[in-house]
């Protein structure tokens, strides 16, 4: 798992990727950071997170796509498969390489807080809840993503059908309140990835919401790990 | 070391593989031989763990590749047919990943220096690999196959794309690799076989068609009531002379080698080995035997033989081509 998990570390900034990644989402809550905060007069950094919950859905295919797809156009994943390496090490490594990178984009809020509070005392409930917030709500992306750039060997496919996944979260809730069957909506809106990430900005950890997002994970990276023992046995 | 039982591999209903049965022991050379698509990758994806068999069982040195793949898996070095490389690291950084992803345990940097030197690779070890050209990418493939120094080597057409120079090349290095090792690999070059490989495993459409040693596959197959002497002196007085030997049926002459030097193609009784006895009744006439060969056929005529062999049901032959088609894309 430390190869490859070092590996994907180091091709996140041999390449252009990484630094891309970072750019952008430094550009993009940097710039809601001013209006919301800075030129609003605001200690709340609640605006900034709440932006960023759509910036993330964008940031994290471009984090994830190439994590397995790759691999299998290169035919790479026949080195890492035939080493004598578990399976969920491989999957693993990769996520957590990926969730690093996740780590060091969200880390600038906390820069933001610090510069709140060289004139104010920012709440910092609400920095913490809205920083675990987004942690989870990228670690269950991150999953997402991972899963289905396992099953494409296209980057791009990878991309996009994360990219459209990350708007349906966005868009669910509204989806959500257009059905009239009351079953089927109570269903769906247990698993609103809004619904539960709307607590955190607050300052609330709720601890539902924190297992539904752990849950998402588990699903997701199992999942993936699915992905390449069926590929064995078919 | 190895030991394959009743392998069989199917993708839908199309059978890839169809009770394969080999083993290897230490020391071995062996060679798949086959035409493209013939089941020869698939079988190795399958010895090395990265695809799983339908049905049958692949024990590397008495661990089963389903039951204990990590103790397995840490006994081959695979080269597969598309060498693994990631193309946007340089070979040392790359070797330096495959080191820990295997776990070796070998002091590291020794290791990776000693194996950059075996495949000659020191001059682009620190360039990056997609700048490669094809001949050291393949060596680069074939030098993570050998970090950990793993006792089973596993090599899908080693020296597929490589010119003249860097085949001999890298024959010369499979065959130092044998003496403490196993070694399969794979080609469709005939000639490559034979030079590297102690024993051939003729495989066509997903079967074993052939398993021997390249002499004995050659002998098993010799015509070997024809023989071509070279004899020097009256072309009359020769012929009379070889049409004197005991089990004889017909001698015809077939060129002038030199002059007054004729080449006759003797046919003789099939049970009976009449090299002995020609000589003798040559030489009790004074006419000089210059040369002597027994007519067997090439590897390429076994091998076309035994590929395109009436032992093929005729649904199969008729599959062939779509097969070959279908094999290009997925070995």
């Amino acid at each position: 798992m430390n190869a490859i998990f070092k590996r994907e570390m180091g091709s996140y900034f041999f390449s252009p990727i990484g630094y891309a990644v970072l750019a952008l989402f430094y550009l993009a809550s940097g710039y809601f950071f001013t209006a919301s905060s800075l030129t609003a007069d605001s200690s709340s950094l609640t605006g900034t997170f709440n932006a960023l919950f759509t910036i993330v859905a964008f940031v994290i295919p471009i984090i994830t796509m190439r994590l397995f797809s790759e691999d299998k156009k290169q035919k790479t994943d026949q080195a890492l498969l035939t080493a004598p390496v578990r399976l969920s090490s491989i999957v693993l490594g990769k996520y957590l390489a990926a969730l690093t990178l996740f780590f060091f984009c969200i880390s600038i809020t906390l820069v933001y807080a610090l510069i709140i509070s060289a004139f104010t005392s920012p709440d910092w409930a609400a920095v913490s809840g809205n920083f675990i917030g987004i942690f989870l709500l990228g670690s269950a992306l991150i999953a997402i993503g991972m899963f289905l750039s396992a099953l494409t060997e296209s980057q791009m496919v990878a991309a996009i059908s994360n990219v459209a996944i990350g708007i349906f979260t966005i868009v669910m809730d509204s989806i959500i309140s257009k059905i009239s069957v009351k079953f089927l909506a109570d269903i769906l809106k247990n698993l609103s990835f809004t619904g539960h990430y709307q607590s955190f900005p607050l300052g609330m950890i709720k601890l539902e919401d924190i297992i539904f997002f752990l849950s998402v994970c588990g699903v997701f990276i199992f999942l993936t790990t699915r992905v390449f023992e069926k590929k064995r046995w078919s | 070391m190895i030991e394959v039982k009743n392998l069989v591999k199917k993708y839908g209903s199309r059978i890839a593989l169809n009770q394969i049965n080999f083993s290897a022991t230490k020391g071995e050379v062996l060679g798949f031989l086959g035409p493209n698509g013939a089941g020869k990758s698939t079988t190795m994806n399958i010895l090395t763990g990265y695809l799983s068999s339908t049905s049958g069982t692949v024990k590397i040195a008495n661990l089963d590749i389903i039951e204990e793949p990590l103790q397995a898996k840490s006994k081959i070095g695979y080269l597969p047919e598309i060498p693994p490389l990631y193309l946007d690291m340089t070979v040392k950084a790359y070797l330096k990943f495959i080191f820990e992803l295997k776990k070796v345990k070998l002091p590291k940097n020794q290791h990776i220096n000693e194996i950059i030197e075996k495949v000659k690779i020191s001059q682009v070890s620190d360039r990056i690999i997609k700048n490669l050209s094809k001949g050291y990418k393949q060596r680069v493939g074939i030098a993570q196959a050998l970090l950990g120094d793993p006792p089973i080597l596993i090599l899908d057409e080693p020296t597929v794309g490589l010119d003249p120079k860097q085949i001999i090349e890298i024959r010369d290095l499979i065959s130092n690799l044998k003496e403490r090792r196993t070694v399969i690999l794979s080609s469709h070059i005939l000639t490559e076989v034979q030079a590297i490989c102690d024993r051939i495993l003729v495989i066509n459409k997903g079967r074993i068609v052939a398993d021997d040693t390249t002499e004995n596959l050659s002998a098993g197959m010799e015509r070997n009531h024809i023989l071509y002497a070279i004899v020097e002196g009256a072309k009359e007085k020769i012929i009379s002379a070889i049409k004197s030997i005991a089990g004889v049926l017909n001698v015809f002459v077939t060129k002038e080698k030199e002059p007054g030097v004729f080449e006759y193609k003797i046919e003789s009784d099939k049970e009976l080995d009449i090299r002995r006895q020609l000589f003798k009744t040559l030489s009790s006439q004074d006419l000089p035997l210059l040369g002597l060969k027994i007519d067997s056929l090439s590897l390429e005529e076994i091998f076309l033989k035994l590929t395109e062999g009436s032992d093929v049901p005729d649904e199969m032959q008729k599959n062939k081509k779509e097969i070959k088609n279908e094999g290009d894309e997925n070995s």
